[in-house]
């Protein structure tokens, strides 16, 4: 009895300790992979999902880095050696969520490849080639929104007035993507500006100008584009633009209320309150 | 410490205005500039790159550059640059500079043809230099001794260079990559103006109304002149009006109200086009309006023409490399792919689209032209003749033969062609029509710039502010070196000819040798040197500031020849290129801002710069290398007597140059360059300016201790030689219209517009009101085309000379009768599309120097072909797929690209030439301008095929 | 030759298959493409780590119809044929546990034993449950976020970066610290193939009769629980954590075990 007793207390504890050591263990993962998908400024492969989705749907196979890569067109043929391919899969060290792909423009952009090969081989759906499908249902690359790059202007010489355009001329949207705008130098008085402007509804964030950019450090560069663009509400629409309305989209009546410090409080609560005086 | 924006302008007003009148910029101002950094000590420089002729400011510390800036002072660029010109401070700082001679050695230390590269000392260098340059002078005579020059050698390396080869080796087988690009536009002036280089200047862009872009890509190409023309279009963007044309769209066509893209070659259809518009709508010419400046023409201007059956400057029939001739088509060192071009040289059949044009000149579709060699002469005709030569030239033939894209309707193209016309038409309205390659590089280059001098003189739209027919230059020192110094095969200083006796008499006089010194025949043009070399006579060949081996068409053959035949090649560079890798021998060359030097830009401004700091490793510079090599030859070495292949004989100076107080021991050296006159007049002097405070490593040697040729440190010349150099050779043009100023001042200011009058400069020639040559041929008239060149002309009509008798016609310029004709190369049925080369903005020609800059290595890594989608797409090729591009004489293989800066045609494929990895000179054929002997780069036929 | 003949095999199994994987990245081949998450075979059969599948299905991803077959697929062959084989043949990490084990008996750590007794084999399975938890609430695979397995695999791939420090890791727990630490403890996906290839057809059989009861099978299996019958009875090994890696069959001197088909009748019954 005793002994049996004793085999419970022990088979309790073992238990316990488990449980324990699980939960803690838990946390402790949790909060490591947690931590680890929180690179947040990374770019990923044409198609991808939004980076959340992205996340959970990432199978970590490769098939698509291996179809950049493997273009015959990235082996130099000259040397038999490796053109370093676009897409990676993350490695420890790269404080990227580890396994997944990405591409980083200044080493290596994305070449927008007509036929796009790194998409329709993703067996898990993480890059969505329904996203990438124009009206005749071809893969279309200019439909990527891989990211969008920015332009930093006190860093950009052509904002300097030196005549630069490297970016643009790299552009594979040329004069879609990326226009320049053209402004009158008065500093020397016979010298125009000619300043690049991205476009942010085509721009497909392949990072071709920010690997081309003569600055030391890329004066564009792209970045995701929940980073790189700001919202304005969808409470205006454009009283000059036909179509902008298509951008503030269906509103959501549960939500039109609005809140502040100030209206806070109930109508009677703040009444009841009285006037100092 | 920066000065305020309005400041600025001041200060950048006052020290323009303050160069433009040649004399200093206050010092006051210069300390605004330099206070900032104290221990970097600025001065001011040209730029290294284009023709443009930016000026810059170059900071130096410890002996290295560590900064640039554009010179807010220097009229053309006002303190920017282009991302060329941001990184000169890094062009000299490759990792792999060359920084020893290297000859190709066996393993017993002997030379060796098969040997691999080794390091030497200078003197082994020169010890083979001149064993193989004797060789060669033995074998061949001066014939065999050659040199391929540059229009990058700064001014006083030019005219070192040419004293050496035309006074020394009597050799005039010199000859400048400016061939490559600047030929054709020479011959333009020189038939036309009888003077070389532009009447206008920059200052056109601020004032026109109308800037008009033929064959070019001023975008990429002059990128500052370009911004310039911008500003101009955005300051009257309805008045004001761009229009680009080509033959593929590009970068600059941004900016244009519309774009023409003509079909390869038809551009001489599409000015004659324009002429015809002025003389059949005008009332003399049997239309209704008041369009021809009558008042003009009749003063200033004749009519003229030459032959039409001139070739396509290709090897002639009995050369020794074409010889002898196979039943397979074959010939010599020639296939028979090859042949199948080449015999266009000596004869072709008219084709439909080109029978027309030449029916004026009573030639027939299908009928065989026998073919000449290449011909500068011309006759005068009559305005009727001249007009009978347009009236091919209606808007329905000009449109179908020229329009190049097989997308755009021909109603669409014949509007543009109006809408051009109208501009040039419309009076009052200034127009500057711009070109550079597209013209130039042209089977019939020369033509094409005259044709364009034919629109504006009968316009009364040239050589006036804000109007005129511009060429720009591709190089630095284009105009400065090899034009104005003359360091082609045919010229001498000054637009003096090798030819023309008196020339050579003056030449002879300035340089203090023997009458009958200078060699009369001066016909080995750079693309004859390598034919030379491959036919056996050129045995010691000279790469100088340029990279011949991979800028020059049917580029295998002359690798060929050079590595497998019997001579020497030494190539002096700054960085290991295609030529250096083909050559025997390699020298370390200091780069720009590694010596005292001078360039000249497309508007005849002159720009020198200081020693800034000391050259890498062992390196010397050109002018060092010419004057050690000339310690090497003695008056007995190479005055004696010789005979020219063509049989015409040289004779034995020794005896005159005893009269001159030569003895046959004399060395070159003591004759050309440290002679009694240079030493006294240009004295070392490190207390006075410009000398104090700056380096001089050919004048004082320097603190590295180079050992030089004679295995002893070298020391120095002990005087200024590049003053002497400078005054010794403005001495040519003083007086006669090409007048420059005094080494000192140029040193002071920012660059100046020759001729150089009283001080000042000119900005438009052969205006009266700003020309003081013009003032002084025409007093109280308007213009004189005082060019004294061709300045008398027989009679006759589009067929030939009637009146042998030649006839005077002082002061005037010639407007000439040229037909559309077809390049000898056409796309046909295998291979099925024109190939069309060119440049990129981020790179340098051969890219010896910008691929070593990281930034611009990474921006543009390699030379892509630019396509047509649809093309490609036919072609079954991908984009950033590997391809053949294949012609009659080789192949390269080059990644596809679909998009972005170039967009072709369907039928026309771009590939820059910049990358020896797609070594696209392999690929493209060296016909040249018959009458330029310019390389026409912009045209072959090819075919592209999956890799 | 003879006690190493499945070692050897299973190193070229391992290897050619990483080799493969290599190829096709580096070359071009389209034999088999991928990684173990999910590979293409033939450029047509997909194939897919059930685990990994598991983990992604729990972040609440509806996963493309190509995982989810090549994940079936490889449940079924594992399921029906393989076992555990996964590990031993298969498994890159198996290879360096090997190492490490092996280089454990040879430097005796094994007699000193300092084992944890508090790691128990069935860790791996609250792991395995675990993981798919975490998954769950982070959104992400969380095993994939630190699988040496694919780690190295993608190493070997893709080039290794600071990845390798998590093998070599694992190489040191296994040396120093618990005995077949990783594929007996803690490996989450063992895990999961244990349980998927408890009912598989190829087994070790055991020949009661040969046993001279030298142990030497004991020793070198690593999860030497699945012997309990050694020199007891003449069954087949049924446990599902037997990795059929074969490594007691090829050092048994006395052909006491051998891989057999998996008998349904009741007479050999465990």
């Amino acid at each position: 009895m005793a002994n049996s007793s004793n085999n419970r207390r022990k088979f309790m504890a073992t238990t316990l300790q488990s449980v324990g050591l699980t939960a803690l263990g838990g946390l402790l993962w949790s909060g490591y992979t947690d931590e680890a998908k929180a690179a947040k400024l990374i770019l990923r492969p044409p198609g991808a999902l939004p980076e959340e989705d992205f996340l959970k749907a990432c199978i970590k196979c490769g098939m698509c880095a291996e179809a950049c890569v493997n273009r015959d067109t990235n082996i130099d043929k000259e040397t038999g050696k490796q053109r370093p391919g676009t897409l990676k899969m993350a490695k420890g060290g790269d404080n990227k969520l580890i396994g997944t792909p990405f591409f980083a423009p200044r080493d290596v952009p994305c070449y927008m490849c007509d036929d796009i090969p790194c998409v329709p081989v993703c067996p898990s759906g993480a890059l969505d080639m329904p996203s990438l499908l124009n009206a005749k249902k071809e893969l279309d690359i200019n439909k990527a929104r891989m990211g969008l790059a920015i332009v930093h202007k006190e860093s950009c010489i052509a904002y300097w007035g030196l005549q630069c355009d490297a970016c643009y001329r790299a552009c594979p949207l040329l004069d879609e993507a990326l226009t320049l705008d053209y402004q009158k130098n008065d500093r020397t008085g016979k010298h125009a500006f000619l300043l690049p402007i991205v476009h942010s509804d085509v721009c497909t964030g392949c990072g071709l100008c920010e690997k081309a950019c003569v600055t030391e450090k890329p004066a564009i560069f792209v970045l995701p584009r929940e980073y790189s663009m700001g919202r304005a509400g969808d409470h205006y629409v454009k009283g000059w633009d036909k179509k902008d309305q298509q951008r503030v989209g269906e509103r959501n009546l549960n939500k039109i209320e609005t809140k502040t410090k100030r209206s806070e409080e109930s109508p009677m609560d703040y009444l009841n309150k009285g006037v100092e005086y | 410490m920066a000065l305020n924006r309005r400041e600025f302008l001041k200060s950048a007003a006052a020290a323009s205005a303050a160069s433009a009148v040649g004399i200093a910029v206050p010092s006051s101002l210069e300390a605004a500039a330099t206070d900032a950094q104290k221990d970097w000590r600025w001065d001011k420089a040209a730029c290294r790159f284009c023709g443009t002729g930016c000026g810059i400011m170059l900071a130096t510390k410890e002996g290295r550059i560590v900064a640039v800036k554009g010179d807010p002072a220097a009229p053309v660029n006002r303190g920017l640059n282009c991302i060329k010109g941001y990184f000169n401070a890094k062009i000299m700082y490759g990792a792999d500079r060359l920084k020893t001679p290297l000859l190709r050695m066996n393993d017993k230390g002997e030379f060796d043809k098969h040997g691999k590269f080794r390091p030497v000392s200078w003197k082994r260098a020169f010890d083979e230099m001149e064993k193989y340059a004797k060789k060669a002078l033995k074998e061949k005579g001066p014939e065999g001794v050659a040199v391929f020059a540059s229009g990058q050698y700064t001014i006083m390396e030019g005219y070192a260079a040419q004293k050496m080869m035309k006074g020394g080796f009597r050799s005039n087988a010199i000859d400048p990559n400016a061939r490559h690009c600047m030929a054709s536009a020479v011959v333009g002036f020189y038939q036309t103006f009888g003077m070389d280089e532009p009447s206008g200047c920059y200052d056109d862009i601020e004032i026109t109304d109308t800037i008009v872009a033929w064959g070019s890509n001023m975008a990429e190409m002059h990128p500052i002149l370009w911004s310039r023309v911008t500003d101009r279009k955005l300051s009257n963007p309805d008045k004001v009006k761009v229009v680009n044309i080509q033959t593929y769209t590009h970068r600059s066509c941004d900016l244009s109200d519309f774009n023409i893209i003509f079909s390869p070659n038809t551009d001489l259809a599409l000015w004659n086009y324009l002429a015809r518009e002025i003389v059949y709508r005008d009332k003399k010419g049997g239309g209704t309006e008041d369009i021809i400046d009558w008042d003009f023409v009749n003063k200033h201007m004749v009519f003229a023409v030459g032959p039409v059956n001139i070739g396509y400057g290709m090897r002639r029939a009995g050369e020794k490399s074409l010889t002898p001739v196979r039943a397979d088509g074959s010939a010599g060192k020639y296939s028979a792919l090859e042949m199948q071009t080449i015999n266009k040289e000596m004869a072709k059949k008219i084709s439909a689209k080109e029978a027309p044009a030449l029916a004026p000149y009573g030639k027939k579709e299908g009928e065989v032209m026998k073919n000449t060699a290449g011909t500068l002469k011309h006759w005068e005709i009559s305005f009727e003749d001249y007009k009978k030569s347009l009236e091919p030239y209606t808007l329905d033939y000009v449109a179908k033969i020229c329009k190049g894209d097989p997308n755009e309707s021909l109603e669409s193209f014949k509007k543009k062609l109006q809408m051009l016309a109208d501009l040039y038409l419309e009076k009052d309205r200034k127009v500057v029509s711009f070109w550079t390659m597209g013209m130039n590089q042209h089977t019939r280059g020369s033509w094409d710039n005259t044709l364009s001098y034919n629109v504006h003189f009968m316009l009364n739209k040239q050589a006036k502010p804000g109007s005129g027919a511009f060429s720009l230059t591709g190089q630095p020192s284009a105009c400065g070196t090899a034009r104005e110094v003359g360091t082609f095969c045919h010229r001498l200083p000054a637009d003096m000819m090798v030819k023309n006796p008196k020339h050579r008499a003056h030449a002879e006089k300035t340089w203090h040798v023997p009458p009958g010194t200078l060699n009369p025949v001066g016909n080995q043009h750079i693309m004859k040197i390598h034919r030379d070399i491959e036919d056996g006579v050129v045995k010691f060949a000279w790469v100088n500031v340029c990279n011949a081996y991979q800028d020059s068409a049917s580029a295998k053959h002359w690798i060929k020849a050079a590595r497998e035949m019997d001579n020497f090649i030494v190539t002096s560079d700054g960085y290991p290129g295609i030529s250096a890798m083909v050559s025997d021998l390699v020298l370390p060359s200091a780069m720009i801002y590694e010596k005292w030097g001078a360039y000249g830009n497309a508007e005849r401004r002159t720009q020198h710069w200081r020693q800034q700091v000391l050259p890498v490793g062992h390196a010397m510079s050109d002018t060092w290398q010419w004057v050690e090599f000339s310690k090497r030859f003695t008056v007995k070495d190479l005055w004696g007597p010789y005979t020219l292949r063509n049989g015409k004989k040289l004779p034995d100076v020794r005896k005159d140059a005893k009269k001159l107080g030569y003895n046959d021991n004399t060395t070159m050296y003591e004759i050309l360059y440290a002679n009694a006159r240079a030493k006294k007049k240009y004295p070392i002097d490190l207390n006075k300016f410009p000398q104090k405070g700056y380096d001089n490593s050919e004048c004082l040697g320097d603190s590295r201790n180079v050992v030089g040729s004679d295995g002893k440190v070298f020391k120095g010349y002990g005087f200024m030689i590049h003053q002497y150099l400078w005054e010794e050779y403005a001495s040519f043009g003083r007086g006669h219209g090409h007048d420059l100023a005094p080494f000192v001042v140029y040193q002071r200011v920012r660059g100046l517009k020759w001729p150089v009058v009283d001080g000042k400069e000119t900005q438009w020639r052969y205006n009266v009101k700003y020309d003081p040559y013009a003032a002084k041929a025409n007093p109280g008239g308007d213009f004189a085309f005082y060019g004294p060149l061709a300045k008398a002309l027989p009679k006759g009509d589009l067929m030939g000379i009637k009146n042998k008798k030649k006839k005077p016609l002082p002061n005037k310029a010639k407007i000439f009768a040229r037909p559309y004709m077809d390049p000898p190369e056409m796309p046909d049925e295998t291979y099925d599309t024109w190939l069309c080369t060119g440049r990129v903005l981020e790179h340098w020609h051969s890219g010896t120097m910008t691929m070593r800059v990281p930034e611009l290595y990474r921006a543009v890594p390699e030379a892509l072909c630019y396509m047509n989608p649809k093309d490609a797409k036919a072609k079954g090729l991908k984009r950033g797929e590997l391809a053949w591009v294949e012609s009659r004489r080789g192949k390269v293989k080059a990644r596809v690209e679909t998009r972005g800066r170039n967009r072709p045609p369907q039928g026309l494929v771009f590939v820059p030439w910049f990358d020896e990895k797609v070594f696209i000179n392999k690929v493209c054929l060296d016909a040249t301008c018959p009458m330029s002997k310019q390389t026409d780069y912009k045209k072959c036929a090819v075919k592209i095929t999956k890799a | 030759m003879k006690n190493i003949k499945y070692l050897l095999l299973r190193r070229v199994t391992q290897i050619g298959l990483l080799v493969l994987y290599f190829g096709a990245n580096a070359y071009g081949w389209t034999i088999l493409k991928g990684t173990f998450g999910s590979s293409l075979l033939f450029g047509v059969i997909p194939l897919a780590d059930p685990y990994t599948t598991l983990q992604v299905l729990a972040t609440g991803f509806v996963l493309g119809s190509d995982v989810l077959l090549g994940a079936l697929i490889i449940t079924l062959f594992y399921m029906v044929v393989g076992g555990r084989a996964f590990c031993s043949w298969v498994c890159p990490i198996n290879m360096v546990t090997d190492l490490a084990n092996w280089l454990r008996r040879k430097l005796n750590l094994d007699k000193e034993e300092v084992n944890y007794r508090f790691l128990k084999r069935r860790a791996r399975y609250w792991i395995m449950v675990l993981g798919l938890i975490v998954s769950a609430i982070v959104g992400v695979a969380a095993f994939e976020v630190l699988s040496p397995i694919t780690i190295m695999q993608r190493g070997i791939i893709f080039g290794f970066g600071a990845g390798i420090s998590v093998v070599i890791a694992i190489f040191l727990f296994d040396l120093f610290g618990v005995k077949n630490g990783w594929c007996g403890h803690l490996c989450p996906l063992g895990a999961t193939y244990s349980l998927i290839g408890k009912t598989s057809i190829i087994r070790v059989k055991h020949d009661h009769e040969a046993c001279t009861a030298c142990m030497e099978c004991k020793i070198v299996c690593p999860e030497n629980q699945v012997l309990h019958m050694i020199n007891k009875e003449s069954i087949s090994v049924t446990d599902g954590e037997c990795t059929n890696c074969g490594r007691c069959i090829d050092v048994c001197n006395d052909d006491a075990l051998g891989f057999g088909i998996r008998s349904f009748t009741n007479k050999t019954k465990h």
